[in-house]
């Protein structure tokens, strides 16, 4: 078997998005952004040692964003011949007549555009051959296996590589061109006793094949974290201190995001309303993002409205600087963008002295999750209730592991009582953290 | 309903919409075929799709924005015993075809290349669920925005304590064509539409969410009748005004009664995909090898029903062309069948169910649910909630999740009141519920006769893969779910 077969070049992604533009000032809109994105890759998964599939991935988008004014319409498509692109713009166009309009809409301020292009090394393609890959699975399902025999089944073991362009224009003249790899080896295995079965994986993903971890080692950390499940139990009900895991520990800063952008502000549907210049957090955390780290998962040279972007804070000394704001909602709330159109980059909380040996220990007994499961979160009044599973903590040690529970408080508290962050940073993601420890939570079992 | 002349006029239509405008016959889907085919090759399919989205979004008393969104491609795949070979591409064009053809049918290591007169002929046993009319079509743009206007209005009309509306209309119409190895060849013409209503209300300081909607496949004029948008307007107040009265939620396992229609996540969470046929072939499952025993109390039967007309998870054909059916999952507490596509029903010596399901040319088709529900029994509602001494009624519910391995699932509610004394008493706060999906039914001791499906709004995840599906179910009571509040 081969690499990717077959590669006719198309026009540049460049030439394509200028010509959207030309075509929007055609149809007569006053301005217009057009955001293109093209991609390939290789996916292939092998389970219990065979092959299970290989996938060929070419993914192309466009969508284009016209202004009439202060009249708005967008469209997107996949389909980038001259006739089709033109009934995008079109199409855009006529949503524009019956859209409202709005002030606030319009371009990003010329003056915010980045002017030049960092360079931040994102872009490392991978000659994997479907061959080659398929033995990284295997090695990484293999060394799986052999950690325990209680691994009897596997959901399989992955190799993926993916290459993607994307370019983002707009009729103030703003082009900018990204092209970015992401590389990564995963694994999921089933351990089973008398207990029933339970499951569980670990991966590794990098923008360079070279950093991503072995195999062997991506596979033998999954089959732990799935042994170690087995013999999971309800606890009591009770009020304990909570320790996340880095991995899921993540999603507390997402909510964080979510609560501090733009939409949520302006439609008044958050718990963190009005809350700029309040202390959030103990005065121990500082939370930033760090957009043009080299390398990072999360680096962008500019944002989706080609705003410049650079190292800010969110939170200094547990108090909120600033709002995640495009310069949409920015107009809005009468401040400037942060640069966050389409989302945060290498959103960081600074790791405090503590591995997570040094926090199992701090805090005693408790409750560390490893995986949450579910959405029970509301945006609007900060009340959290979430499916867990993880292990119970006694003397600063693992005693036992623990399913079937729910853990629950109110976003703001679990903010005021975060009393720890660990220094074993998860950075295979955007959002970059060590494992968070929270003061005290209400956990639900029997 | 079934009537052959739409079948084949279905057929015609997919066919002259996909294959036409790039010149494509159908001799040269068999040249490509035939370029996917060899001596290993057990299965393979061509699909072909071209889907139209649109949406238009109010908020602030204005619709400010609407996005429409164009989609079509083809997926090629090949399957050699359970190995899977896929390519697509997003052009409808020969070469393309040839070229994912040939990645796809890499899969297959050795082995000549086949070649074999391949007969087309339908499948046979399509329904005809929905209209094949194109929903974007069905409204003036002018009156889309209108009908948003109207719902924000009634919003704002029904108290004054509402202090945002949003409100969102949305519509696609997708055309499907599937070539099996085998020379059947299916199409499929699925409109969809939905409208959400979202609400912001407060009072003294305290803000509260409430959100309603529903939809189906069918097109616009849906929503004008019946009062239906702006009864989703009115439902969306009611739930945020409830939420404003609302404590904190108990902590702790206690008996949980159930109100009918879109609880019946529970059922989508806890059974339906620990019986989707992947996960049991595989072993996965904490259903697997179940088949015939036990697994839920006697007053319970559940079914997933591809075949409801107009519903948000019905089907015609499934994406890989069998048509759909009822399939009975639970009778009467056994466990009856698994749901399943044609690669894990063979790989299984079972039938398939036409549960299989693809997102787009883009992905590959696995097992999916369609409308997922339990029957009615032969219970009062009241009865059932009479019946409770202390306990929770949850009867609106946000999403969620399951592991299928250890068989644990959860569903958030979005509005609940404690029950005391066979009263309906205080609304508490959202909670999340978890429980154990081989366990949970055999803990459901009341089901009641009102049997009730969801208004049309689910989107079911699994493998990065989004399809919309129904629930459905009436009122129950089971005795020991975990809730997940805070109060002890």
């Amino acid at each position: 078997m081969g690499a990717i077969t077959a590669d006719r070049r198309d026009v540049s992604v460049e030439d394509v998005a200028a010509q959207v533009l030309e075509m929007a000032r055609r149809h007569g809109a006053t301005a217009a952004e057009v955001d293109t994105s093209t991609a390939r890759g290789l996916s292939v998964t092998v389970r219990k040692g065979e092959v299970e599939t290989v996938e060929h991935h070419r993914d192309k988008s466009l969508s284009v964003t016209v202004y009439f004014g202060a009249r708005c319409g967008s469209s997107s498509t996949s389909d980038f011949r001259a006739d089709s692109l033109d009934e995008a713009v079109g199409a855009a166009c006529t949503i524009a007549r019956f859209t409202a309009e709005d002030p606030y809409n319009g371009l990003a301020d010329a003056a915010e555009l980045a002017r030049v292009v960092p360079e931040l090394d994102l872009h490392h393609p991978w000659t994997l051959t479907v061959d080659d890959a398929i033995a990284l699975a295997t090695r990484c399902e293999q060394a799986a296996f052999a950690v325990d025999r209680r691994i009897v089944n596997s959901e399989g073991a992955s190799a993926t590589t993916y290459e993607s362009t994307d370019v983002y224009a707009n009729s103030n003249g703003f082009i900018g061109t990204v092209r970015s790899t992401r590389h990564s080896l995963s694994c999921a295995v089933i351990a089973e006793d008398e207990g029933g079965m339970q499951r569980d994986y670990d991966y590794t993903s990098s923008r360079v094949p070279d950093d991503l971890l072995t195999p062997e080692a991506v596979g033998a950390a999954a089959a732990g974290r799935t042994v170690r499940r087995l013999g999971g139990r309800q606890i009591k009900t009770c009020q304990v201190p909570v320790l996340y895991e880095a991995q899921a520990a993540r999603s507390l800063l997402s909510h964080l995001v979510s609560a501090v952008s733009g939409p949520s502000l302006y439609r008044r549907s958050s718990f963190l309303l009005d809350s700029l210049g309040e202390t959030l957090f103990p005065a121990h955390i500082h939370i930033f993002e760090d957009p043009l780290l080299r390398r990072g998962m999360g680096s962008a040279p500019f944002d989706a409205e080609g705003v410049a972007t650079r190292r800010r804070d969110l939170v200094r000394e547990g108090v909120l600087a600033r709002y995640c704001l495009d310069s949409y909602a920015a107009r809005k709330l009468n401040l400037s963008t942060t640069a966050n159109a389409g989302g945060v980059h290498n959103l960081t909380i600074e790791p405090g002295p503590d591995d997570l040996a040094g926090l199992l220990r701090r805090m005693g007994r408790g409750l560390f999750v490893t995986e949450l499961i579910g959405f029970g979160i509301n945006g609007v009044t900060g009340d959290y209730s979430r499916g867990a599973a993880g292990f119970w903590v006694e003397d600063g040690a693992l005693a036992y592991p623990v399913e079937e529970i729910t853990i629950a408080g109110n976003l703001r508290d679990m903010y005021k009582g975060l009393v720890a962050v660990g220094g074993d940073v998860d950075a295979r993601h955007s959002t970059r953290t060590g494992s968070l420890l929270i003061e005290r939570m209400t956990v639900a079992g029997h | 309903m079934a009537s052959h002349n739409t079948q084949t006029d279905t057929l015609r239509h997919a066919q002259d919409f996909l294959l036409a405008p790039a010149g494509l016959s159908s001799g040269d889907l068999e040249v490509v075929m035939n370029r996917v085919l060899g001596h290993n090759i057990d299965y393979a399919d061509l699909y072909f799709q071209y889907g139209r989205q649109e949406s238009w979004s109010l908020e602030e008393g204005q619709v400010k924005s609407g996005n429409r969104h164009t989609e079509q491609g083809v997926g090629i795949r090949a399957v050699a015993g359970e190995k899977t070979g896929f390519a697509y591409s997003d052009e409808i064009m020969m070469p393309a075809l040839l070229d994912a053809a040939t990645a796809a049918r890499a899969i297959a290591r050795s082995g000549n290349p086949g070649s074999q007169a391949l007969t087309s002929r339908t499948g046979g046993g399509m329904l005809h669920l929905y209209e094949p009319d194109d929903p974007l079509a069905s409204l003036p743009d002018e009156d889309k925005v209108a009908l948003l206007l109207k719902v924000e209005q009634e919003a704002r009309r029904m108290d004054p304590r509402v202090r945002q509306v949003m409100a969102s209309l949305g519509g696609s119409h997708e055309t499907i064509l599937v070539m099996r190895h085998d020379g059947v060849l299916a199409a499929d013409i699925r409109p969809l539409v939905r409208l959400n209503v979202s609400v912001i209300v407060e009072q003294d300081g305290r803000r509260e969410h409430g959100s309603a909607g529903g939809g189906g496949r069918t097109d616009y004029h849906y929503f004008l009748t019946e009062d239906r948008a702006l009864g989703y307007a009115r439902e969306a107040v009611r739930q945020a005004l409830v939420n404003l009265d609302a404590v904190a939620a108990p902590a702790g396992t206690m008996q949980v009664v159930l109100g009918p229609g879109w609880p019946g996540i529970l059922l989508h969470e806890a059974i339906g995909h620990g019986l989707e046929g992947d996960f049991n072939r595989k072993g996965t499952s904490a259903f697997a090898n179940r088949l015939g025993e036990r697994i839920a109390s006697e007053a319970c039967t559940v079914v997933d029903d591809g075949t409801l007309p107009g519903r948000r998870g019905s089907l015609n054909v499934d994406d890989e062309g069998t048509p759909v059916q009822n399939t009975v999952l639970i009778e009467k507490g056994v466990l009856k069948g698994y749901m399943q596509d044609r690669l894990n029903a063979r790989l299984m010596g079972a039938a398939p169910t036409g549960n299989g399901r693809r997102e787009s040319y883009a992905h590959l088709p696995i097992p999916r649910m369609t409308n997922t529900y339990m029957l009615a029994g032969d219970k009062d509602p009241e009865e059932i909630v009479a019946s409770v001494k202390k306990g929770l009624y949850a009867v609106n519910f946000g999403g969620g999740q399951v592991d299928i391995t250890s068989g644990k699932f959860v569903f958030s509610a979005s509005e609940a009141y404690l029950i005391e004394n066979g009263r309906i008493g205080r609304p508490v706060k959202g909670a999340t519920l978890i429980g154990n999906g081989p366990d949970v039914l055999t803990r459901v001791t009341m089901v009641g006769s009102d049997l009730a499906l969801d208004t049309g709004v689910g989107t079911c995840g699994k493998d990065g893969q989004n399809v919309p599906v129904g629930v459905g179910q009436p009122t129950l009571r089971i005795d020991g779910l975990t809730v997940g509040g805070t109060e002890e």
